[in-house]
């Protein structure tokens, strides 16, 4: 018993250190629930970078990558546990791309990925929380943290003379981190938040929460919630009882239907949401556009970089073992070396394998920040007219 | 003027939402009431069953709709609501023949038809959801306001906007004309001193010729026409998603029992009550007292409650009437 074990063993070392094996990464995104619409669009991105990899030949010797799906729900940590404990003990993968939404995302991560010693990228998990979160260095993200983002909001804001704000955030995760972040940073600047509440998503009339925010006041109000869910309940009560007319509009809430649900009745008011800018992402977009899926889908060209990483990750550490290449997610990612653009993973795996040093700049222009999160570049749009048009990015 | 400021924004935060809800919570209270004063059980479908007749009215709202019909500065759903009547009391006639005859003949106790009620609820929560959905839905169209607050402000020069949505003017009007037509019914016809005899002795009801089936008929369809006004009117001042109808079962239930259980005018006046109360405990008053006292620079919001605890002021005044005045204020059954 003690041989056969201890030749299984062996084998299994030798497996691992030369030769081709079939490498399985997993990918936990919300197909079904409130963010449905953009998962299949992340998947597509993630598949692309993984096909792209595997069909060059050069990683760890010609092995192959299989991508594996699993469910996240979004909303539900439960099921997303489930799911990527599924995705680890019973398919074996060495990586995974997700979670998608935060709370599932720390749920997954502290109770599977962790003690499991797998990496998980999130490609759109942006709560500040997961900034600080134990991870033993196992998890990354190629969107920036929400905490950036209220930044950036306090600054376009200052920028616009609004010096008071009432804030509203969705009462989960994301929502309360955003919120909590941009008041820390308005605060800064010298703004003043008049009133932080919470709302709840899914309620039939908010008019009795915009009463309470009419009644603290403010220049502006900052709607971070869902531009599907209670968010707009929120601006169209604040519209019809003229509590506030001018809104600031985080990532969750820009979005075409915004424009759909109030046209020219919200003139004037002004948002952002993370999307870069540059030849990455015109290189990204026509190879989406080829192989059938659309690019500009929130958070593909994330999705992409968090995947292309992975491989790359494991391409420089020589190994699949998640506890090994987990080190060398920064290297590569970040300066020096040369830079990698989508659909250049295969001369970038040459220059590897060469003992060379790349700069993944991506689809979303990465660069990881410590401890392993996008900084971020955020494109800011104002709404005029009716329409919502780009301003610029920063 | 300042005062004139403080009357606006009490009236546009405070007064009309809470007028225009609490004539939707009467409304349902006065169904809850009406079957719990004749079929004697408090009937937990209440809720689902106006998600339902809501639901229908919506389908037939939006067939009228890709038809071209509308009503012009009236919602559309006026001329869908008598065929989400008719389908919800088809369905609610069907549901006593199906269960609750079967236990009226065995005399079964209230607590038994409370249960089997719960039971029905669980069904038509599935019915509704396989129907529309569980998605929310807007099928208002028409005129959207009929004060809009920029023109408010324009014409009278206050800081404060006032809003009236023509969908809570409709609430209201909608609620007095049923209310009104529902009194004149059990008041002055033979069916509705029938009923009311019933109501009040079964059994002498039955030693005087009344046919106590065709008094539970007329209940069930009286009923399943308030619980689809409710719910359509609800539905169009808000916005219809079934979890929310069942939602506001509990404060539907406080207003009839706070009004006192099987009395018609206590019904309305609980609906009222709960629905002034949730707005009036959850409403900042800060920007109210600023107005009335300008020296008095409070530090808070002077908000009771948050908005988050809405519903829990529901249930305190449920707890507090059971406790201290179980038959209700208009002294209606005790429960």
């Amino acid at each position: 018993m003690k041989r056969l074990l201890l030749a299984t063993a062996a084998g299994a070392l030798l497996a691992g250190a030369a030769g081709a094996e079939e490498i399985k990464m997993g990918m936990s995104l919300g197909f079904t629930g409130p963010l449905e619409s953009m998962a299949p669009g992340m998947a597509a991105g993630a598949e692309l970078a993984m096909k792209e990899v595997s069909e060059s030949g050069l990683l760890l010797d010609g092995s192959t990558v299989v991508p594996v799906q699993g469910d996240s729900t979004c909303t539900d940590a439960a099921a997303a546990t489930a799911t990527v404990e599924r995705l680890i003990t019973a398919e074996g993968v060495r990586g995974i791309v997700g979670g998608m939404c935060s709370g599932e995302t720390i749920a997954s991560l502290q109770n599977v990925a962790v003690p499991n010693g797998v990496v998980m990228i999130s490609p759109s998990a942006t709560s500040p929380a997961l900034s600080t979160i134990d991870d033993n260095g196992l998890f990354f993200r190629t969107s920036p943290s929400d905490a950036r983002q209220g930044e950036i909001m306090a600054e376009i804001m200052m920028e616009k003379g609004v010096q008071n704000a009432a804030v509203t955030y969705t009462n989960n995760d994301y929502g309360k981190g955003l919120a909590d972040a941009f008041a820390a940073a308005f605060q800064e600047k010298g703004g003043t938040v008049t009133v932080n509440a919470a709302h709840d998503d899914g309620k039939a009339d908010y008019s009795a929460e915009v009463a309470a925010l009419a009644a603290a006041g403010g220049d502006a109000l900052v709607v971070a919630g869902y531009v599907d869910q209670g968010g707009s309940g929120i601006v169209r009560a604040a519209l019809d009882t003229g509590a506030f007319d001018r809104f600031v509009f985080p990532d969750g809430m820009v979005g075409q239907a915004l424009v759909d649900n109030f046209g020219s009745e919200i003139d004037g008011s002004f948002g952002q949401n993370p999307a870069a800018e540059g030849e990455g992402r015109d290189k990204f977009l026509a190879m989406a556009e080829e192989a059938g899926f659309d690019g500009t889908s929130a958070y593909s060209a994330e999705a992409y970089d968090a995947a292309a990483l992975m491989l790359l990750s494991m391409a420089a550490a020589k190994s699949s073992d998640p506890n090994v290449w987990k080190n060398s997610v920064m290297d590569v990612a970040n300066a020096p070396g040369e830079q990698i653009l989508p659909g250049d993973l295969a001369k970038a795996l040459e220059i590897i394998n060469g003992g060379g040093d790349v700069d993944y700049v991506g689809a979303s222009a990465v660069e990881m920040v410590e401890p392993g999160e996008s900084a971020g570049t955020f494109r800011e749009v104002s709404f005029e007219n009716g329409e919502m048009t780009v301003v610029g990015y920063r | 003027m300042d005062i004139l400021n403080a009357l606006v924004a009490f009236l546009n935060f405070v007064f009309i939402p809470a007028a225009a809800y609490g004539a939707q919570l009467a409304l349902g209270a006065l169904g809850v009431t009406l079957i719990y004063a004749i079929l004697r059980f408090s009937n937990f479908a209440h809720g689902d069953t106006m998600a339902f007749g809501t639901a229908i009215t919506i389908l037939v709202t939006w067939g009228l709709q890709s038809l071209g019909v509308s009503l012009g500065p009236l919602p559309t759903a006026l001329l869908a609501l008598p065929v989400g009547i008719a389908a919800t009391a088809v369905l609610v006639l069907g549901t006593d023949r199906a269960v609750y005859r079967f236990y009226r003949a065995q005399r079964a106790a209230p607590i038994i038809f409370v249960m089997a009620s719960v039971g029905v609820m669980f069904v038509m929560n599935g019915l509704t959801r396989l129907l529309i959905g569980v998605d929310e839905q807007r099928f208002d169209d028409g005129a959207r306001f009929i004060i809009a607050v920029r023109d408010f402000r324009e014409w009278s020069g206050l800081a404060e906007g006032l809003a009236l949505r023509s969908t809570q003017a409709l609430t209201v009007v909608v609620t007095a004309i049923v209310c009104a037509a529902l009194f004149w019914f059990l008041n002055r016809t033979k069916s509705g001193k029938a009923m009311r005899a019933y109501s009040d002795n079964e059994d002498l009801a039955l030693l005087s010729g009344i046919d106590p089936e065709r008094v539970v008929r007329l209940t069930w369809i009286i009923a399943a026409a308030l619980m689809t006004i409710a719910g359509v009117l609800y539905g169009l001042d808000k916005s219809f998603r079934p979890f929310n109808y069942f939602q506001i079962l509990l404060p539907i239930f406080a207003a009839a029992i706070v009004g006192g259980l099987g009395n018609p005018v206590g019904a309305i006046a609980g609906g009222f009550l709960v629905a002034f109360s949730e707005v009036a405990v959850t409403y900042p008053w800060v920007k109210v007292a600023g107005y009335l006292f300008p020296g008095w620079q409070p530090g808070g919001l002077l908000q009771l409650l948050g908005t988050e605890y809405k519903f829990a002021v529901s249930f305190v005044i449920l707890i507090v009437v059971l406790l201290f005045r179980p038959t209700g204020l208009f002294s209606g059954k005790s429960v």
